[in-house]
């Protein structure tokens, strides 16, 4: 779950920044970037429930 | 290069000798919110991790960061040219010390990259060994901060989206509230993350239980000088990075007075209304939550914007703190995560939002939020991650109960302090 939500995080930037050069329109752009800061907050999610099942285990 | 004249050279040199008492306030503020048992080892380590710091970035920091104008290496990729990294020599060797403001700018960073470190020394406080801290802050100042600061301050790629993708005037930072608060708030996050929280903190079948502040008047002692610093701060940022010229800086020492007065306020009737009393801990934090999002409006927004950016940071620190500790399993005795972070990234979200003109300035700013949340983090976490297999972060059990001030100091904090049970009335 950590290396999916570490993998989501990048790829969320990735799609944010990819949507500069790729796509000249300012509402493409607008969407691709949100849809990246998404696909992040995603990532966070898994990654935070990553660490707290990892500290249940350890309790 | 910005234009200095003689003037600017002389306020420069007097708001660099107030910039530290923004670190030192917060090294305070982190050693009154911590338990009586590690205290002195909180605001020794807070002083010795300033000083690393200031040695990593000295040797190495400022190579990969540079200064607007200075050169750099770009990549070509989807057409477009990117500065991802400077190229100046170790140890400040390209700095003719002159009165440029490159050179003041390397001085100001020297101190601010302190306050990068001392964010998740704060969250990390009572088990986080001094010596495993002090090798991340070396990460943290040699690598993290000047790469963002690169990009961010020193014209790198995401200042240059307004040039080079027409996003307003790219990418936004003017008084360091993604390359000092949200980079050291993202840290922070890694480290409790990598850490666990401390030892009785979140008992089986029961919710978390609450380790108070040994000393709230040392907290607030520390955001009151802490404010002092950050005046300073926020006005040296603004004329060494966004250009401002003096006759700008009343407007953002308002704005810093506003936003930080609009987060104590607000963060008071939410504590008020959710406690029944308002709560001191969680005030001071709104107060700086409020400071830290001053450093992405005040040179930026009207005085208006500037309140209601801060009201909106002081009302949402509680109630982040506590989605922190209770939803998210986070043990963070500073909220270094929510003030620093949470309240950061707000400021980025609200500068973009709230400045005249088109929505591509925001678009700049979200794209700023998202390498901070998509790359930093990340990348501070991995760093991190292998840094604690080299040297592990965690004290073991028994210098945890006994204190780090005992385990790794040998004497207490306060010898003869008696601790009365009475002090904390049941809400």
């Amino acid at each position: 779950m950590r290396l999916a939500g570490l993998g989501l995080l990048l790829s969320g930037w990735i799609v944010a920044v990819a949507a500069l050069p790729l796509l000249p329109s300012g509402g493409e752009r607008a969407f691709f970037i949100t849809a990246g800061l998404i696909v992040e907050l995603v990532g966070l999610v898994l990654l935070g429930r990553a660490h707290r099942a990892f500290e249940g285990g350890r309790e | 290069m910005i234009p200095f004249s003689e003037a600017n050279s002389i306020i420069c040199a007097l708001l660099i000798v107030l910039v530290p008492l923004a670190p030192l306030g917060l090294a305070f503020l982190n050693t009154g919110l911590t338990r009586s048992r590690s205290a002195a080892q909180c605001l020794l380590g807070g002083l010795c991790l300033m000083a690393v710091a200031a040695v990593a970035y000295f040797a190495v920091g400022y190579c990969w960061e540079g200064f607007a104008g200075a050169p750099s290496h770009t990549v070509q990729a989807g057409g477009a040219s990117w500065d991802w990294i400077a190229t100046r020599a170790p140890f400040f060797r390209h700095l003719s010390w002159t009165g440029a403001p490159e050179t003041y700018a390397a001085v100001f960073q020297l101190v601010v990259v302190g306050m990068v470190a001392l964010i998740p020394w704060g969250s990390g406080a009572e088990r986080w060994r001094l010596g495993a801290a002090a090798l991340a802050t070396v990460a943290l100042a040699g690598f993290n901060f000047p790469i963002f600061a690169h990009w961010a301050w020193a014209g790198g790629w995401l200042a240059q989206l307004g040039t080079g993708f027409h996003l307003g005037s790219g990418f936004i930072d003017p008084g360091g509230a993604a390359t000092i608060q949200a980079i050291g708030g993202l840290s922070a996050l890694a480290v409790v993350w990598i850490l666990g929280p401390r030892r009785g903190k979140f008992p089986s079948n029961s919710p978390p239980a609450a380790l108070p502040a040994h000393h709230i008047v040392y907290a607030l002692f520390g955001s009151a000088v802490a404010f002092i610093g950050w005046l300073a701060l926020n006005a040296l940022a603004a004329i060494l990075f966004a250009g401002a010229p003096l006759s700008r800086v009343p407007l953002v020492e308002l704005n810093t007075i506003l936003c930080a007065s609009g987060a104590l306020l607000a963060a008071l009737v939410v504590t008020r209304i959710r406690f029944g009393k308002p709560d001191a801990s969680l005030c001071v934090n709104g107060w700086t939550a409020g400071l830290v999002a001053s450093s992405a409006v005040a040179a930026v927004l009207s005085p208006g914007g500037a309140l209601f950016t801060g009201i909106v940071a002081g009302a949402f620190l509680p109630i982040s703190i506590e989605f922190a500790e209770s939803r998210c399993g986070i043990d963070d005795p500073s909220g270094g995560v929510a003030v620093h972070g949470v309240a950061a990234i707000w400021g980025l979200f609200a500068a973009g939002l709230l400045t005249r003109g088109t929505g591509g300035q925001l678009l700049a700013q979200l794209v700023g939020i998202a390498t901070l949340l998509g790359l930093m983090l990340p990348g501070s976490y991995v760093l991190f991650w292998i840094l604690n297999r080299i040297l592990p972060f965690r004290t073991s059990a028994e210098g945890e109960r006994i204190g780090m001030d005992l385990h790794e100091l040998g004497a207490g904090a306060y010898p003869e302090f008696v601790l009365h049970s009475d002090e904390f009335l049941p809400r």
